[in-house]
């Protein structure tokens, strides 16, 4: 029986070899990210590489990273599915997944940053609600609570599958499942409820998830700074995030198809039609760079001179090219072709996506803080460029282990694939007689079953 | 302590000013009523330079120590003082890069090894022009972009003009650092080095001190001096007399020696603030460097063997 077969392929399995080396290699990064942060508590933010002009580093511009992946929780669970965009279903629990997996660590990495986080409790006490921070706390908060209940209302009916078939998982993710889902019976008002808030949260989250990148890009462009002072930032940053966001989702795509070997679920359809997706993303990132970059180098201005030179053919030159050629240029090409919307063509153009979106924060970043106003006189030679030191590399590091932890550990105990919601598009499917294997036009298919959408 | 010096007297309380007008105004000798019966005079003479340049000479008995005033703890550091607007003019045409100000800013307030609350920079403004040396402090501005961004109300407006820093308070996020046009803020990157007496001192915003690690610094316009009617440290340590120190609500500026009308100063001689267009306001403004006492070349020496 098919849903046999799908039980048997989508719930929770057991790490193999890989996976065991991948978690001890993964823990090990996280362990040493933990001494270097243990040392930066103990000396204070000396350790960096930061100094009072580039007062912002790696940290920043990670968490800016963070910020900007976990945007495709929205996109993939919210926006596709309000469309009625089938074909995504599949994925939706990998991009919920990456959500709060990044989103978590954006916090963390954020207080990471503070020269004190012995006062994080002052931003609750003395919040100052004119201040972008505080905008910042208050909608990545909410995105994460939004995130985590859409990730968690969305596996009930898969919980009480793992809950019904005991004997096919370990005692403790059975007990997990227990412990998180046990009142959940499917009756008809469970049910009525579940779509109902799956609804309100796709809903919600859409504005709440532009909210977060926009108020990110604010944290810069709310100052005067060359290189900052832009109104096209929240739409840059927000379009580069549904880009890094939905580059993430494909990589993640290939590695749990080929370590879990889901090809029955995440099918070369799957990969051909996130590729376009990905094509258009980035081609409208480019678009944004385009304006980001050509309009003030049109000009000139001279406080913007120095920044834009430094990028295009100074200190930052051979990153910055890199960056647009290996982040956005290469990939795009790579997947306009039908041949580079295969599963291999697609993990290498979304590894290259997914990179050069992490050095293109930092080129955000601190490039601009290297140019500032006046001129930087009377400092230590330490205090005219930056380069991260172990600490910073290795507290960062952690942070991305940490995250991919996160990740691994959710797929672990959770279904990768939704199972219920696999079952339910089958059974539809063999009803109204349709090809078994997800079929290439999604479109044809929806016509033939108009149904309500579900997630 | 020479805390009775009267070269800041423009600068000292109302009440302290009527008293030293009441000296120089030939009435009665202020310092004969305010000394007791007891006082048995010594017959040593001292001479006082009064302020508007008359030497006096009295009796040494009259001379009573005014006690130095430490942090005014009992004062709330965010209100500021009542009445008061400080402003401060600098005279580009007297800098020479000596950088007195700097060092003496920096001993006062345990600035950390290699950073500066004042900057000297070498400006040039086009091809054509002449460079010159622009001494920098805090701007202290009307619209401070840092005080806006502050999460945590930890930098903040004063009403006597001053933006001070609380470093008990401040979380070290350094947005103000990078939404600061004139980078004028320091970090606290590690533990500063700092005397056991100054280490144990109580912290006062008004004097920023002691410096905590994890939070920022800036130029306070030295408001604890300012208190005692004193000229901050950066006026008074420079021998060129580049800084004017004043409050506009008395429209008077002095760099200790000289006096003006603030708003002639800056009317008769073209002053103007840094960066005008971002609309931040400074409190800080500059008198542009025409008729200069030295020539560039001669602050290049002395920029010689100090910060590099």
């Amino acid at each position: 029986m098919i849903q046999e077969k799908i039980y048997q392929d989508l719930l929770p399995q057991k790490f193999g070899r890989a996976g065991k080396i991948w978690v001890t290699v993964l823990v090990a990064i996280c362990l040493v990210g933990a001494i270097a942060y243990y040392r930066q508590l103990k000396y204070g933010l000396s350790v960096t590489a930061m100094r009072d002009y580039v007062s912002w580093g790696i940290y920043i511009s990670n968490f800016v990273f963070f910020v900007a992946i976990s945007l495709v929780g929205s996109l993939i669970t919210a926006v596709l599915q309000l469309t009625q965009v089938r074909w995504s279903t599949p994925l939706t629990r990998i991009a919920e997944i990456i959500a709060v997996s990044a989103i978590i660590f954006a916090a963390l990495i954020i207080i990471v940053d503070m020269g004190r986080p012995d006062r994080f409790i002052n931003v609750l006490i003395y919040g100052r609600i004119q201040s972008p921070i505080l905008w910042d706390v208050i909608v990545i908060t909410t995105y994460l609570v939004l995130g985590v209940l859409l990730l968690y209302i969305a596996l009930l009916p898969d919980l009480a599958i793992i809950i019904k078939h005991k004997d096919k998982v370990e005692g403790w993710v059975f007990s997990i499942a227990k412990f998180l889902g046990s009142f959940w019976k499917g009756t008809p008002e469970q049910l009525r409820l579940k779509e109902k808030s799956i609804t309100i949260l796709t809903v919600t989250i859409i504005p709440v998830a532009l909210a977060i990148h926009t108020v990110t890009s604010w944290l810069f462009a709310m100052t005067y700074r060359p290189g900052w002072d832009s109104t096209n930032f929240g739409a840059y940053f927000v379009s580069g995030a549904f880009l890094v966001g939905a580059a993430g989702v494909v990589v993640a795509m290939y590695i749990f198809r080929k370590f879990y070997s889901l090809q029955n679920y995440i099918t070369n359809s799957h990969f051909n039609h996130m590729g376009k997706l990905v094509v258009m993303l980035a081609l409208v990132y480019l678009y944004f760079n385009i304006n980001e970059y050509l309009v003030p180098a049109f000009k000139m201005k001279k406080p913007e001179e120095q920044h834009l030179l430094g990028l295009f053919s100074g200190e930052f030159a051979p990153l910055f090219w890199l960056v647009v050629i290996m982040g956005m240029i290469v990939p795009i090409i790579i997947m306009l072709f039908p041949r580079g919307r295969k599963p291999l063509p697609m993990f290498i153009a979304g590894t290259l996506i997914v990179v050069g979106a992490w050095f293109k924060r930092f080129l955000i970043v601190t490039p601009t803080l290297l140019h500032p106003f006046l001129p930087m006189s009377n400092v230590p030679d330490s205090y005219l460029h930056y380069f991260p030191t172990w600490e910073e590399w290795a507290i960062t590091a952690g942070s991305l282990a940490g995250a991919l932890l996160i990740m691994t550990f959710l797929t672990r105990i959770f279904p990768i694939v939704p199972i219920e919601e696999t079952i339910k598009g089958r059974m539809e499917e063999e009803s109204v007689g349709t090809h078994q294997d997800y079929s290439e036009d999604w479109k044809t298919r929806q016509v033939i079953t108009p149904k309500t959408h579900k997630v | 302590m020479e805390s009775n010096s009267m070269s800041s007297s423009l600068n000292a309380l109302p009440s302290r000013r009527r008293f030293l007008g009441e000296i120089f105004s030939g009435k009665e000798n202020p310092f004969r009523a305010a000394a007791d019966d007891t006082v048995v005079e010594t017959g040593e003479m001292v001479q006082l330079l009064s302020v508007d340049g008359y030497v006096i000479e009295i009796d040494k008995a009259y001379l009573k120590p005014v006690p130095d005033l430490s942090a005014p703890l009992s004062i709330n550091g965010r209100e500021g003082i009542e009445g008061r607007r400080f402003v401060m003019v600098i005279d580009l045409s007297r800098c020479k890069n000596l950088k007195k100000c700097q060092s003496a800013c920096n001993k006062m307030h345990f600035v950390g090894e290699g950073q500066n609350w004042i900057k000297v920079h070498a400006m040039k403004e086009a091809e054509h022009t002449a460079p010159y040396w622009q001494p920098t402090t805090c701007m202290h501005c009307d619209e401070p972009p840092c005080v806006k961004v502050c999460p945590v109300d930890a930098t903040f407006k004063r009403e006597d003009g001053i933006v001070l820093i609380d470093n008990e308070r401040c979380i070290g996020c350094r947005f103000c650092m990078a939404a600061c046009p004139y980078s004028t803020r320091v970090f606290n990157w590690s533990k500063p080095i700092l005397p056991t007496e100054v280490e144990n001192s109580t912290y006062s915003p008004e004097t920023s001190c002691p410096p905590k690690i994890g939070t920022v610094g800036k130029c306070d316009f030295c408001p604890d001096m300012v208190r005692k009617g004193e000229l901050p440290h950066c006026v008074s340590a420079c021998p060129n007399g580049v800084f004017f120190f004043g409050d506009i609500n008395e429209d008077s500026v002095t760099n200790g020696a000289e006096t003006f009308r603030f708003h002639e100063l800056v009317r008769d001689r073209a002053g103007f603030r840094l960066m005008e267009d971002l609309g931040t306001r400074p409190s800080v403004y500059y008198l542009p460097p025409v008729n200069r006492l030295f020539r560039f070349e001669e602050g290049l020496e002395d920029s010689e063997g100090n910060n590099k």
